[in-house]
This record gives structure tokens, sequence and C-alpha cells, in this order.
């Protein structure tokens, strides 16, 4: 077990001490959606306000909406831009390193969604804490409560995203990966707008909506910064994690990126 | 028991064929040289031995682990150096080694002895602290040998190794891998492209196309291995490339040097001078 234990730890602490030195890109990432909530979210404000729905028991203002989606969104690109990363990585570079360690695959893998994850968390708690200058404040333990909720959805879309760069070959790129699996997830949940909201303009839309894996992630993590549990997202994001880690694991394969690449 | 056992080994990216029934051992504590030009099929041979690539045909033996049925087994006996670069530059050295001693769960005290073991070995112990970035090739590909042999493994890999260094580091670089060898019984296989990088005490594996095209010790390739490998790759051109390349650093008189002139002798145990 010790020697499972001495992986983990050296897996998280290179990805931390990769994470400070690294502060440009730590700032690049927080730059997105602090742009949403400065300048779209204050466009937005003003036209929109949010009737009282769960979790919160006021009227909300728009900036308040879509804190949650993009703590989401930033666990989003991060999964997928850390998913990519280990696809090109896979061949040369740190990734072969990973794999010439004796412990299985399987364990070497997870933990790298999962130190990948945690890194997440912490420029996800750095906008949170921009946020809550700014003024959207919920409940102090709701920052706490949404902690476990927060790293269930990075490990989810991490492991989304290593499913995804293993199996598509048109995914080898970032731009690809944007339009065809960022912006659809994004768009197509809760993020921005309640579901409610969609449902007025477009029927089918709101059902893509509300199918949409990345909405449960929003809904579970905005009902635990509000100290609510949302038991349905829970069982629905634990299981999709579980569910695409496995898949994620079972399918990554480099000799399969070598082939393609001929193929 | 081998270090090594390569047995009727095959491999095919999809229709093109990169390695077929290659098969050689190495004993415990001898250096071998695998050479072979661009395209020999040297990578596909080093990714199936990292794992990185799954066994089409064949099977690998690393001190009688199968890499199929044992692979954990068999990649505790293995340390590698990849051609390219595989350390974090921003790290420090001790950072990168500390990771890998990890990656291979060791505990941190043991791993902590280690470390200052091989940096002492490798006289990089004033380095420790420096980030990677700071330092040249040379020191680079020290502190990546350090690394390879942190967890004590008994067969080096090492995959063009000595390629962008400059002549000095590169002389460097072999004369310390084969001490390792000497002096600690360790088994390297070192690939390279390098005719000079080739002594006549070595097992040579001389691999053209995917296929293993000579096997035995540099010695019984005679006086000049030049021309025995540019006739084994079926490719004078070729293997003159290789000579000149080897036999001595490119000159303003090189330039325009005509194709057509005579193969120039090399011997195989002469260096880069």
């Amino acid at each position: 077990m010790t020697a499972y234990w001495e992986c983990l730890r050296g897996i998280v602490l290179r990805e931390w001490l990769r994470f400070v030195l690294q502060r440009s890109r730590f700032l690049s990432a927080l730059v997105r959606p602090l742009l949403w909530l400065l300048v779209f979210a204050a466009g937005f404000r003003a036209a929109l306000g949010i009737a009282i729905i769960e979790p919160y028991d006021t009227y909300i203002t728009y900036d308040t909406y879509i804190v949650p989606g993009l703590a989401c969104m930033i666990l989003l690109f991060n999964g997928m831009q850390g998913s990519l990363s280990m696809v090109y990585d896979r061949e040369m570079g740190s990734m072969r390193v990973l794999l010439t360690s004796p412990l299985p695959r399987a364990f070497l893998l997870a933990a790298k969604l999962l130190a990948t994850a945690l890194i997440s968390l912490l420029q996800v708690y750095a906008f949170l804490a921009i946020a809550w200058v700014y003024g959207v404040q919920p409940p102090a333990w709701g920052l706490l409560a949404a902690l476990p909720a927060l790293l269930l959805v990075a490990l989810l879309l991490s492991a989304l995203g290593l499913l995804l760069s293993n199996g598509i070959r048109q995914l080898e790129n970032f731009a690809g990966v944007m339009n065809f699996v960022i912006f659809p997830l994004f768009f197509l949940s809760s993020a921005l707008y309640p579901l409610w909201k969609m449902r007025e303009s477009s029927e089918w839309l709101y059902w893509l909506c509300a199918v949409n894996p990345f909405t449960h992630a929003v809904e579970l993590v905005r009902n635990a910064l509000y100290l609510r549990l949302h038991l349905d997202a829970l069982l629905i994001c634990a299981g999709l994690s579980a569910l695409l880690t496995l898949l994620a694991v079972a399918s990554f394969n480099p000799q399969h990126a070598a082939l393609r690449k001929v193929g | 028991m081998n270090a090594l056992e390569v047995s009727g080994v095959g491999f095919a990216y999809g229709a093109r064929q990169a390695l077929s029934d290659l098969a050689f051992e190495l004993a415990p504590g001898r250096f071998g040289a695998l050479l072979g030009p661009n395209g020999a099929g040297k990578s596909t041979l080093i990714a199936l031995l990292t794992r990185l690539y799954d066994l089409q045909q064949g099977d690998i033996r690393i001190f009688g682990h199968s890499l199929r049925d044992e692979p954990r087994q068999a990649l505790r006996q293995l340390g590698v150096v990849f051609q390219q670069s595989t350390l974090d530059l921003d790290l420090s050295v001790q950072q990168n080694l500390a990771y890998h001693a990890a990656l291979h769960g060791m505990p941190r005290r043991e791993a902590q002895v280690r470390i200052d073991e091989e940096l002492l070995r490798q006289d990089l112990a004033e380095r420790r602290h420096d980030k990677v970035r700071t330092l040249n090739g040379g020191h680079r590909r020290r502190v990546e040998i350090a690394r390879a042999l942190l967890h004590q493994p008994r067969l080096l890999l090492l995959d063009e190794a000595s390629a962008g260094l400059d002549p000095a580091s590169r002389l460097a670089l072999g004369r310390h891998v084969r001490n390792l060898c000497r002096e600690q019984g360790l088994c390297v296989l070192w690939t390279t492209h390098l005719l000079d990088e080739i002594e006549s005490n070595d097992d040579l594996l001389i691999l053209h196309r995917g296929e293993r095209v000579a096997w035995g010790k540099a010695s019984q390739f005679g006086d000049d291995l030049g021309i025995s490998f540019a006739r084994l790759t079926g490719d004078e051109a070729l293997g003159r490339g290789h000579v000149r390349e080897a036999l001595r650093p490119k000159r303003a008189e090189d330039v325009g040097d005509n194709e057509t002139a005579p193969v120039r002798t090399a011997h195989p145990t002469r260096g880069v001078r």
C-alpha cells in the first residue's frame, strides 16, 4: 500500500509544483471566467433578474446565478486541456516516464486524473474568492460544502476528456474540442440560464439541456454552494464519473494513437 | 538467466511492418549496442521494451520476467533514458528525481538516500537545487541517467542518449555508461545510429527495415565496421554517410565533398577526436 500512496503523493506533488511554477498559466485560466462574470454578467444583470428558484431563497441577480456555472467552466476547460495534454504527452515526454512505473497503469492514470482535478480546484477557489470580493457571496459553509462536489465534477470532466481523446482522432487539437465538446456542453446546460427559461424558448433545446451531464454537474455545485444536496445530480455525477473513468482507463492505449496516425 | 531476451518480436503499424521476427539476448553485465539507420525499427523496439506499445507478436523477457505476463516485475528491473528529454525543465534536479522515486513507490527516506547516492555518483550533488532548465545538455543527460538508476534496475536502456550532445559530452557520456556497466555489473542496451559509439567488445545488433541483419560481438565485424554496416544495410551511400559522421566533425572542406569518393575506413574502437 505504501508504494501506491507514495506514487499518488508524488504525482500530486508534481502537479502542484508545476502549478506553482507556472503562475501565468494559472492567471490566464482565471481570465476566462472573470470576463464572463465581470463583463458578460454585468451587461446582462440589468436585463435579467432570476426569479426565486432552488436553491436560492430570494430573487438573485444574474451574476449570482452564473457563478456556479463559471466555476464548472474552469473545471471543464482544465479537464479537457489536461486530458489532451496526456494524449500529446503519451508518445514522448512526461507520460512515457509515468508509464514506465511498475505500478498498474490504471492506478497511474487515475492518480493523474485526481492530481489534475485537485489542482483545478485551486483555480476554482481563486475564482470564487474574486467573485466574493465582487459581491457574489454564497454562505461561507457553502464554500466548504461545495468542495467534494467540485472534486467530483473535476474528476467527471477529466475522465470525459481522456475518454474522448482516446477515441476520436479529430479531437487531437484543442479547437475541435472547443467547438464540438466544450461549447455544446457549456451552452446546452443550466450554467448561463435556468432550464425553465430555456423551455420557454424551445422544448427540444430544454431536453438537450436536461440530459446534458454538465447541467447536473452545475446543479450539484450550485446546490452545494447554498448548502443543499441535489441527490439526483449527485447520483448522476458519481455514476458517470465512475463509468467514464473506467472506460477512459480501459481504452487508454498509446499504441492506438500510433496506429491511427498511419491508418 | 539473460538480462534481456527478445524472441520472435514483430510489430506492424497497420500494413507497415516495423519489426519482423526479431530475436536477440543480452547477458547480465554486457554492453549491447543496437545500431540502425533512421526507420530501422529502433524506436518501435524501445516503445515495446518500455511497454508504451503492447506486444503484437513474440515476447520480451527482462531478467526472466515476461513483459506480456509479468509487466510489473519486468519494469522493476528496467531503467530508461529516452531519446527526447523527459525531465520537467522548471523543476529542480532533486524534484525531478523525487518524482521518479515516487513513481516507483519508494518510501521517501529510502528515496532520499538513493538520490544522494546517485547525485554523488553522477557528480551532480552541487546542482541538486538547480532548475533543470539551467543545466547544459550533458548534465541533463546525467540527471536522466541518475533518475533511471534510482530504483536500482539491472538493465539500463538508453535510446539515442547521445543525440544533440556536443562531441566531448558524447564521449564522456559513453565512457560513463561503460563504467557503470563494468563497475556495477549493469546490463546496458544502447541504441544509436553512430558507428563511433561502438567498441569492439560490445554485443552489436544491426537492425535494418525492421529486421535483424547482424548480431554478434562488434569485433567479429572486422576492422571496418562502416563497410560492414553499409554492406549489411544494403545501402552503401547511407553507410558512407554514417562513417563520415562518425569519424570526424564536419569541416569546411567537407562541403562539396565528392559523393563518389571511396568509403573511409573506420575502426570500430575509434571515437571522435
